[in-house]
C-alpha cells in the first residue's frame, strides 16, 4: 500500500529512483495518468494551428503540420512529467498512429465529398436516369445555359451498359476462377502444375487494365475483323482482370475450411467431388460470395479497356454482340473530355459528375452486398 | 451388422517415412478393441488404414493386407468410398458440419450421397441414430438448430450418431474423449458399451483406465525411438494385458514406468 500511494496521482516530484529487483537494471516508473491532459494539449495545438492559418496567413497544410508537431511535443513533455517515460512514449505513438490514419482517410473523404457535392444536383433527376444521349447535341446545351431551357440527355444507356458488361464478365470469370481455386486447393496436392498456375495468376494480377482491353480488341479483330467492338469484347477484357482476383480470394476462402470437415465427410463414404460440392463450398459460401462481389466492384469502374474494346454509344444498345455499348465510366470520361458543346461545358460536366456519383454508389452498394452476403451465408453457430 | 478384420503384415508410409511396421492382428466382431501406446507410435495412422482414410493424406501409402470377412480392402476392385461406408469413423475433435442443423448432420452420410429418402423415413432414421447415440432426449426439441451449438460431449455423440446413421459394420474411434470433460467421457464410454452389441468397435485411447473399462481386447503399440516406425508390441485380452502382459515394455508402459 505504502508504495502505491507514493506513486499515484498528482505527485509531481518524481519519487527517488530505486534499484530494481535485478542488479544493474533501472526500472522506469509508470504512474497512472488520465487522458485529460492529452485533450487539453490537443485543443491547444488546434488553436495554435487555427491562429497560424487564419491570423498568421500560413498555408493550411503547413499550419496543420506545425500544430501536429506541437501536439506531439506537448503531449510528450506533459506526460513525461506526470506519468513517466513509458506513458509519454505511448501517447506520442498514439498521436503518430492517429495522424497516419487521418492522412490516409483524408483523400477518401475529400473524394466522396466532391463527387457527392458535384453529382447530386443531376444524378437523381428522372430525366437523367431515364434518358439516353440519343439526339442530344451541343445546341440543346447552349439553350440550357443561355435561355434556361430544361437540360436533356441522361445516362440510362450507360447504367444499363455497365450492368450488362459487368454481368457478362462475372458470368465468365466466376466459374473459371472458382474452379481454378477448387483445383488448386482440393485436387492439386501442390504438384508442379499448381505452381505454374499460381505463378500465372500472380502475373495476371499485375496486368494493366489497358492491356486487357487491347487483348480483347486484338482478339476480336482477329476473329471478327478489325475494329469490331461490342459488349462481349469488353466483358472478356474485364474477365481478364477479374479472374485472378476471384482465384486468389476463393483460394484463400477454401483454404480456411477446416480439414476436419473434409475428413468427416469422406469418412462417411461420401465421394470427394460431393464432399467438395456439398461440404466445402457451402462452408466457404459467405467468403466466396463476398470475394466475388468485391472482384466485381473492382472492375465495374474500369474505363480504359471498355473504351478500347466496347467503344462509345450515344443510345441504348441491349445487344452484347452487336456494336458499341455505353457504360458509366466511359460516359463520364467522354462527357468530361469531349463536352457536347465546347463553348458551353457546364451541362456536360454536370452529367460527368452525376455518372461518377452513380458509379460510386454502385460500388458502395456492391460492398454492402458483400457484407450482407457474408452475414447471411456464414455458418450458423450458437443455440 | 459387424465384421471381423484380419490384418496381415501391414506397413504404412507417409511418402518416404515408414510410420508403422509389420502389423498383424485380428479384430473380433461385436467386441471393443482398444489401442494404447505412447504418442507418435502410429495408433491413429493404423486406425485410419482400416477405412482407407490414410490415403487421403498426400503421400499416404500402404503395403500388406486388411481383410474384412476375407475380402481385402486394398485390392484393386475395392472402391475406397464403399469401404468408408462400411467402416465409420469418429475423430478426436468433434467435427459436426457447421452449415447443417442437428438433424441434417445426422442424415449427412445419406443426404450427401443423395440417396432418395421420404420425409418420414428420414425422421425415423435420425431418431434411431440419435437414440442409439444416447442423444435423442437432449436434442429432440431442437433438431433444426445448428449442430455447433451443442456442448463438446453432445457434439461428439452427434458425430457418433452421424457415423452410425449410415449403418456401418465397424466403427473406428480415434481418442473420442480426449477433448471432453469427465461426465461427457462417461457418457461416451457407456455408449461404446452399448455399441458393441451391434458393431465392431475399435478405439484409440490415451487413457489406460478407459481401455481397461471399455475394451475386450487391447493392443499395445510402441516405437523404439523417434523417427523409427511404430510396431504392435502385443495384443491380447484386456484382462491379460493389464494384469499379466507377456512383454516387459507393455508392463512398463501400463505401470507408468515408461520414459
Ligand atoms: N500427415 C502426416 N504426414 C507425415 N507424417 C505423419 C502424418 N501424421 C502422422 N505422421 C507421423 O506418423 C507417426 C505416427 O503418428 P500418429 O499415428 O499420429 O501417432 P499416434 O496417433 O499414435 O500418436 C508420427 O511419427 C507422426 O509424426
Ligand atoms: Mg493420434
Amino acid at each position: 500500500m505504502a508504495i502505491q500511494t507514493q506513486h499515484t496521482g498528482s505527485d509531481v516530484t518524481p519519487p527517488p529512483r530505486k534499484r530494481g529487483p535485478m542488479e544493474g537494471i533501472e526500472l522506469s516508473t509508470v504512474r497512472p495518468a488520465g487522458d485529460r491532459i492529452g485533450y487539453a494539449v490537443l485543443l491547444g495545438a488546434l488553436a495554435l494551428a487555427a491562429t497560424l492559418w487564419l491570423a498568421g496567413g500560413l498555408n493550411v497544410v503547413l499550419a496543420a503540420v506545425v500544430g501536429f508537431l506541437v501536439y506531439l511535443a506537448g503531449v510528450y513533455t506533459a506526460y513525461r512529467v506526470v506519468g513517466g517515460r513509458r506513458v509519454a512514449t505511448d501517447h506520442v505513438m498514439r498521436g503518430l498512429v492517429y495522424g497516419a490514419f487521418i492522412l490516409a482517410v483524408l483523400p477518401l473523404v475529400s473524394l466522396l465529398w466532391t463527387v457527392v457535392g458535384q453529382g447530386i444536383p443531376r444524378a437523381f433527376h428522372p430525366d437523367f436516369l431515364l434518358q439516353t444521349m440519343n439526339g442530344v447535341t451541343g445546341v440543346q446545351d447552349e439553350a440550357t445555359m443561355q435561355e434556361g431551357a430544361p437540360m436533356v440527355g441522361g445516362a440510362y444507356h450507360a447504367v444499363v451498359g455497365t450492368l450488362v458488361i459487368t454481368g457478362i464478365a462475372t458470368v465468365l470469370s466466376v466459374p473459371i476462377g472458382l474452379f481454378t481455386a477448387i483445383y488448386l486447393v482440393e485436387y492439386s496436392n501442390k504438384n508442379a502444375l499448381s505452381h505454374v498456375i499460381r505463378f500465372l495468376v500472380d502475373v495476371m494480377t499485375g496486368i494493366p487494365s489497358i492491356v486487357a482491353g487491347l487483348f480483347a480488341f486484338a482478339l476480336w479483330a482477329m476473329v471478327f475483323g478489325i475494329g469490331t467492338k461490342d459488349a462481349l469484347a469488353g466483358a472478356v477484357a474485364l474477365s481478364v482482370l477479374m479472374i485472378p482476383t476471384v482465384v486468389r480470394s476463393s483460394e484463400e476462402m477454401l483454404r480456411i475450411v477446416p480439414n476436419d470437415l473434409r475428413e468427416a465427410s469422406l469418412a462417411l463414404g461420401v465421394p470427394k467431388w460431393r464432399t467438395v460440392a456439398k461440404v466445402v463450398l457451402p462452408t466457404a459460401a459467405s467468403g466466396l460470395a463476398s470475394g466475388v462481389t468485391l472482384a466485381i466492384a473492382r472492375v465495374i469502374g474500369e474505363t480504359a479497356p471498355l473504351l478500347v474494346a466496347v467503344g462509345y454509344a450515344r443510345g441504348l444498345n441491349l445487344n452484347p454482340v452487336e456494336g458499341p455499348m455505353n457504360s458509366l465510366a466511359v460516359y463520364a470520361y467522354y462527357m468530361f473530355t469531349r463536352p457536347l458543346n465546347p463553348g458551353f461545358r457546364d451541362p456536360s460536366l454536370e452529367r460527368a459528375w452525376a455518372a461518377a456519383l452513380l458509379l460510386v454508389l454502385l460500388v458502395v452498394a456492391l460492398n454492402l452486398t458483400a457484407r450482407l452476403i457474408a452475414k447471411l451465408f456464414a455458418p450458423k453457430t450458437g443455440r | 451388422m459387424s465384421k471381423r478384420i484380419d490384418v496381415n503384415d501391414l506397413n504404412i508410409f507417409y511418402g518416404k517415412f515408414h510410420a508403422v511396421q509389420n502389423v498383424s492382428m485380428t479384430i473380433e466382431p461385436k467386441s471393443v478393441t482398444a489401442f494404447i501406446g505412447p504418442s507418435g507410435c502410429g495408433k491413429s495412422t493404423f486406425l485410419r488404414t482400416l477405412n482407407r482414410m490414410h490415403e487421403v493424406i498426400p503421400g499416404g501409402r500402404v503395403e500388406g493386407e486388411v481383410l474384412m470377412d476375407g475380402r481385402d480392402l486394398y485390392s484393386k476392385e475395392v472402391d475406397p468410398v464403399d469401404v468408408r461406408r462400411e467402416v465409420g469413423m469418429v475423430f478426436q475433435r468433434p467435427n459436426p458440419f457447421p452449415t447443417m442443423s442437428i438433424k441434417e448432420n445426422v442424415l449427412a452420410g445419406v443426404r450427401l450421397n443423395s440417396r432418395r429418402m421420404s420425409h418420414s423415413a428420414a425422421d425415423e432414421l435420425a431418431e434411431r441414430a440419435l437414440r442409439d447415440a444416447n442423444l435423442w432426449n437432449e436434442v429432440k426439441d431442437r433438431l433444426d438448430k445448428p449442430g455447433s451449438g451443442l456442448s463438446g460431449g453432445q457434439q461428439q455423440r452427434l458425430c457418433i450418431a452421424r457415423a452410425i446413421a449410415v449403418q456401418p459394420e465397424v466403427i473406428l474411434m480415434d481418442e473420442p474423449c480426449s477433448a471432453l470433460d469427465p461426465i461427457s467421457t462417461l457418457a461416451i464410454e457407456d455408449l461404446i458399451e452399448q455399441l458393441k452389441e451391434d458393431y465392431t468397435v475399435v478405439i484409440v485411447t490415451h487413457n489406460m483406465q478407459q481401455a481397461a473399462r471399455v475394451s475386450d481386447r487391447t493392443g499395445f503399440f510402441n516405437l523404439e525411438a523417434t523417427g523409427r516406425p511404430g510396431r504392435l508390441v502385443e495384443m491380447d485380452d484386456t484382462q491379460k494385458i493389464f494384469n499379466n502382459p507377456a512383454q516387459q515394455s507393455t508392463e512398463d508402459y501400463i505401470s507408468g514406468r515408461f520414459g
